[in-house]
């Protein structure tokens, strides 16, 4: 009897924490968006012309993709594929090697717009182009909000 | 007895007739149909190349093998509810394509979904939307998609369940729910609004994502625009009604930047099929940007599912 107590607490305590441990990945997947977010808005300011040109704000955000993107494709789990109101693609998971090969490309057009990018006029050239990836990663590997 | 048998028997037969005659081709548009399938001038196939990227046509009519998105070949699979829809090709192919359509049967097809040799479309090609679309701007669009590439090649048949695959209820399906009348300008609006009302109702077919359904496919009115569930897949499509679970907190400039870069004004970067609708509206002007977020915002707040942050 106490030992199959004993089992059944062990039991639903790895079960536990199985849960948060993928409501965390997946909380910490959105926190990085968000900080994506924040990085890219300052810099979509200058793009438009709204935000004078500051080249250190801009490197600031290039690299906080590349260190962001890197943490990003390692929180996709098998047991994180729902919960927590995900907008993650079952796709992630169907095709893990194309997801975390377009999450690459980021990094490499990031790192790539740091060291071309010097002044506005290579800022206006190349940003848009790192850009790109928010919207095709998002078109392939991301579902409408879901409830 | 036999009497009664008989009148019952009579009155089923014309009933069957008159089912199988209603929902022939011609129905629609004797009964319903305003009937303006002319232009009154010239094509401009210039015209018709920004309507092309209003209505995104190519983000279900382009081949999925090409990478070129002019290729109009068809055949990308739509994955509905209802089953898996293949659009057709609908480049200038003579014998695959509408090479050899006439510009009449090319605006029959879009403002009443009825292909030439007479039998009606499924409106997962947006036709209650094209609806509104003038016979002028049908023909100009017409001129555009016949300066594309011939691309060769048919589209496989749509694959429907049980009773949508029956082509005939169609005809019924539109005498019942296929407006008969389009959308007129309002002189009581600014130009810009109506420009906004005709893109957004019209060519640019918003409320055929962005609203929930009925049972028997029509949009739900009173929840028109106000989002609903994806029909794609898992999710749902936003609320573009300015109610607080909608555009209620987006300027008119928000709205406009996110249809020409992507980005809301949180700085996420918007997804899915709406992604590839990005695409096509950054290819339209400033001003019509400008004047779609100008009719979004004057709609009347509808409450819909909010959006998760």
């Amino acid at each position: 009897m106490i030992v199959r107590r004993i089992v059944l607490a062990f039991s639903l305590s790895a079960l536990a924490t199985i849960a948060i441990a993928s409501t965390a990945n997946i909380g910490e997947r959105q926190q990085i968006m968000k900080s994506n977010g924040g990085a890219t808005k300052p810099v979509v300011a200058m793009l438009k012309g709204e935000a004078p040109f500051d080249l250190a704000v801009v490197q600031k955000s290039l690299a906080n993709y590349q260190d962001n993107i890197g943490k990003f494709v390692t929180l996709f789990p098998d047991d994180s594929k729902s919960g927590e109101k995900t907008s993650a693609s079952p796709k992630i998971w169907e095709d893990m090697a194309g997801f975390k090969a377009a999450a690459d490309k980021f990094a490499a057009d990031a790192k790539m717009a740091s060291t071309t990018i010097i002044d506005e006029t290579s800022f206006k050239a190349n940003m848009p182009n790192v850009l790109k990836n928010c919207g095709s990663c998002h078109e392939a590997w991301r579902v409408k909000d879901p409830q | 007895m036999g009497r009664l048998i008989r009148s019952v028997l009579a009155a089923v037969t014309l009933a069957a007739f008159s089912a199988y005659w209603l929902s022939g081709f011609d129905a629609y548009t004797v009964f319903r149909s305003d009937g303006r399938l002319t232009s009154s001038r010239p094509p401009n196939a210039a015209n018709g190349k920004v309507l092309f990227a209003a209505g995104g046509c190519f983000s279900c009519h382009a081949s999925p093998s090409s990478p070129d998105r002019l290729h109009l070949g068809g055949g990308q699979p739509l994955k509905t509810p209802f089953g898996v829809f293949y659009p057709p090709n609908i480049s200038p192919d003579p014998l695959d394509g509408i090479g050899r359509w006439t510009q009449v049967q090319f605006i029959r097809a879009l403002r009443e979904g009825t292909a030439p040799d007479g039998h009606s479309y499924y409106p997962a090609f947006p036709y209650p939307s094209y609806r509104h679309i003038t016979p002028d701007d049908a023909a100009d669009l017409f001129a555009y998609i016949r300066t594309l590439p011939a691309v060769s090649g048919r589209a496989p048949d749509h694959d429907l369940a049980f009773p949508y695959s029956v082509r005939r209820g169609l005809g019924l399906w539109k005498l019942a729910f296929l407006e008969g009348t389009a959308i007129d300008n309002d002189p009581a609006r600014p130009a810009n609004w109506n420009r906004g009302r005709y893109l957004v109702e019209g060519v640019g077919h918003c409320a055929e994502c962005h609203s929930p359904r009925s049972l028997a496919g029509t949009i739900i009115a009173e929840k028109r625009l106000a989002g609903g569930p994806n029909l794609e897949g898992k999710g749902f499509v936003p609320n573009l009604t300015p109610d607080k679970t909608g555009l209620g907190e987006w300027s008119e400039a928000e709205i406009a930047s996110l249809l020409k870069d992507g980005f809301t004004p949180e700085f996420d970067s918007v997804g899915g099929a709406m992604a590839d609708v990005v695409r096509n509206t950054a290819q339209l002007s400033d001003a019509d940007r400008m004047a779609i977020a100008v009719y979004l915002k004057s709609l009347p707040p509808i409450a819909g599912q909010s959006r998760s942050k």
